[in-house]
């Protein structure tokens, strides 16, 4: 079976191609350039494409499937009446699929659910990475407002962490947000 | 507790970066779905399809949808048919033809913004003595834009799909595509010609209000069954779109509507583009001057939202005509019946709102200002037709298609 994975972000495409590698008799192809796709469609001849539900190609490629002959064998959309669960979940990941005509609705459910447990586990990946991002961002302004509380009031370094823990609990807050505001009132009150 | 669906006033709206979703937006922004005791969030994608397709499986309540696509959904064009309602139109018109420049001085030498059928004539003699096949781009095959293309080609004695090629293009897409060649003409909405032509890779030729003076364009649609589950709050927000209508089109608010549209989460564009094309200005080529054209956008007047039932049929008619169909009197019916102005009445019924008495009326029959019957306030239409004159009555919808067939 031939797959076609239309996705502009290669990382993404990756993990999905890896996910789908381990199917037998299954060929990937990844397509990540918008110029000239319908062409490449066109060329990879592909029983199954898988598209993110981002990609702004979509409407373009839904036209070509709706008219093209190219293919041979209409494609379209895969909405199995019977199988509403599994396309929400698809949706629900972000990941669209065309089929093309007659292929068994057995042949298509493994690959639509590897592509839904992949495309999870990138968007996994991707909030795992801005969680990070955020914590180091954290690190940086708690950094700050100590150096801020050491120099105006004489703290040493473990008291002035005390002191943000200590005011961030009375006020139920995250100790980086307390030190976001030391740092913003000390930059309004002319500090750098 | 989460409250109940039914009187939950969360909705969650889908829609495209483009100008004619600035009501929803603006119904946000201005309070004025908080003041119907609604809370809106916004959700933006980047085709039609994935707006569809949220809609369908529930990740919105309501989309920003190009009409004649809510038409295709019902009857089942392209996937299993799901019924779509309409209480609301979006806007009219607002989209352009827009060309490669060295086209758009051949077929409009004059410059300027062209007449429709001196531009078709001129495109049809191009494309007899250059033996090319020239490509137009339209943002989608069930789109405004599309029909109305063709419908402009066919009135000029120029085939779709047979004197020329017609394939779809995304709209951030358009001005990369005359670029590169990809087509030689585009009719998208704004801020897309506009983009084109700052980067002097297209020129507007035609508004779509040329074509079809009152042509209806983007709508309001949700799935049926959820827009009866949630009555109260369809009807709540038809109010708060009424009003936001009536901001955006008052004159004073231009600026600051425009830097709300330009904002990163909605169109993410450019302010001044963008003020242009909702004060129904537009700059039609490089190092030309700003040209005012009246009612390119359409959004307010003349109980614009008003969503009528002729208006669907005529969506209908145009389904048959590019998709090779025959006239189907049941299918007719459903289209006819996505169009809901009962929704529309009952919503603002009681208000200063104007509301039509009549729920369909002869589409292009106006030539000049007509007052006309009213169930509640009171309207004068202006003209409202098609460029060739041709009106389109509903109750002769199958004979309007049949001449259609043989023109």
């Amino acid at each position: 079976m031939r797959i076609a994975i239309v996705d502009e972000s290669a990382s993404r495409a990756a993990v999905i191609r890896e996910g789908l590698a381990a199917l037998d008799d299954c060929e990937i192809f990844v397509v990540t350039e918008r110029r000239g796709l319908v062409a490449r469609i066109g060329e990879i001849g592909p029983d199954i494409v898988l598209m993110d539900l981002g990609n702004p190609s979509r409407d373009v490629l839904e036209e070509y499937f709706a008219v093209s002959r190219v293919l041979g064998r209409p494609i379209a959309m895969f909405v199995d009446e019977s199988d509403e669960e599994s396309i929400a979940a698809s949706v629900d990941a972000g990941v669209s699929s065309y089929v093309v005509d007659g292929l068994a609705p057995h042949r298509i459910r493994p690959i639509l659910d590897l592509a839904v447990r992949r495309f999870n586990a990138f968007s996994r990946l991707q909030s795992d990475l801005a969680e990070a991002k955020g914590k180091l961002a954290d690190h940086e302004v708690i950094a700050k407002a100590k150096r801020i509380l050491m120099d105006s009031r004489g703290f040493t370094e473990p008291q002035a962490y005390s002191e943000l823990r200590k005011t961030a609990m009375n006020q139920g807050k995250r100790i980086a947000d307390i030190a976001e505001a030391v740092v913003t009132a000390h930059q309004l009150m002319g500090g750098k | 507790m989460m409250a109940e669906d039914a009187t939950n006033g969360e909705l969650t709206i889908g829609f495209l970066p483009l100008v004619d979703a600035c009501l929803p937006i603006l119904a946000r922004e201005h309070g004025f779905a908080e003041a119907e005791g609604l809370s809106l969030r916004l959700v933006r994608d980047m085709s039609w399809a994935t707006v569809l397709d949220r809609l369908l499986y529930g990740h919105s309540d309501a989309a920003h949808m190009v009409a004649p696509l809510a038409i295709a959904t019902t009857l089942g064009r392209g996937r299993p048919a799901q019924p779509l309602s309409v209480p609301f139109v979006l806007g009219l018109n607002g989209n352009a033809v827009t060309m490669r420049p060295d086209l758009a001085r051949a077929v409009n030498p004059a410059g300027g913004l062209g007449e429709p059928a001196a531009v078709g004539a001129a495109l049809k003699a191009h494309i007899a003595a250059s033996g090319q096949k020239l490509r137009f781009g339209v943002v989608h095959r069930y789109s405004s834009h599309n029909y109305m293309l063709r419908y402009w080609l066919a009135a000029c004695g120029i085939r779709p799909d047979i004197d020329v090629e017609i394939t779809t293009v995304a709209p951030p897409f358009c001005a990369d595509a005359l670029e590169f060649g990809e087509v030689d003409a585009i009719c998208v909405g704004e801020p897309w010609n506009s983009v084109a032509v700052e980067r002097g890779t297209g020129e507007i030729v035609l508004v779509t209000a040329q074509i079809w003076r009152r042509g209806v364009e983007k709508v309001l649609a949700f799935r049926e069954p959820v827009m009866e589950a949630r009555r109260p709050q369809a009807e709540a927000l038809v109010r708060a779109l009424r009003k936001a209508g009536e901001h955006f089109v008052d004159p004073a608010n231009l600026e600051t509507n425009a830097a709300i549209l330009a904002r990163a989460e909605y169109l993410d564009g450019d302010a001044t583009l963008i003020r242009r094309a909702i004060s129904d200005r537009l700059l039609l080529r490089q190092g030309g001057e700003l040209l005012h054209y009246p009612d390119f956008m359409f959004q307010h007047r003349e109980a614009a939202n008003f969503p009528w039932v002729s208006q669907a049929e005529w969506l209908y008619s145009q389904m048959v005509r590019w998709d090779g169909l025959e006239f189907d009197s049941a299918d007719a019916r459903k289209a006819a019946r996505v169009f809901r102005p009962d929704l529309y009445r009952s919503a603002l019924l009681g208000t200063g709102e104007p509301l039509p008495g009549a729920s369909s009326k002869v589409e292009g029959s106006l030539a000049g200002p007509t007052s006309v019957s009213m169930q509640q306030g009171f309207i004068t239409l202006e003209n409202n037709s098609f460029f060739d004159g041709k009106p389109f009555d509903p109750v002769l919808l199958e004979s309007y298609i049949q001449g259609q067939r043989s023109a």
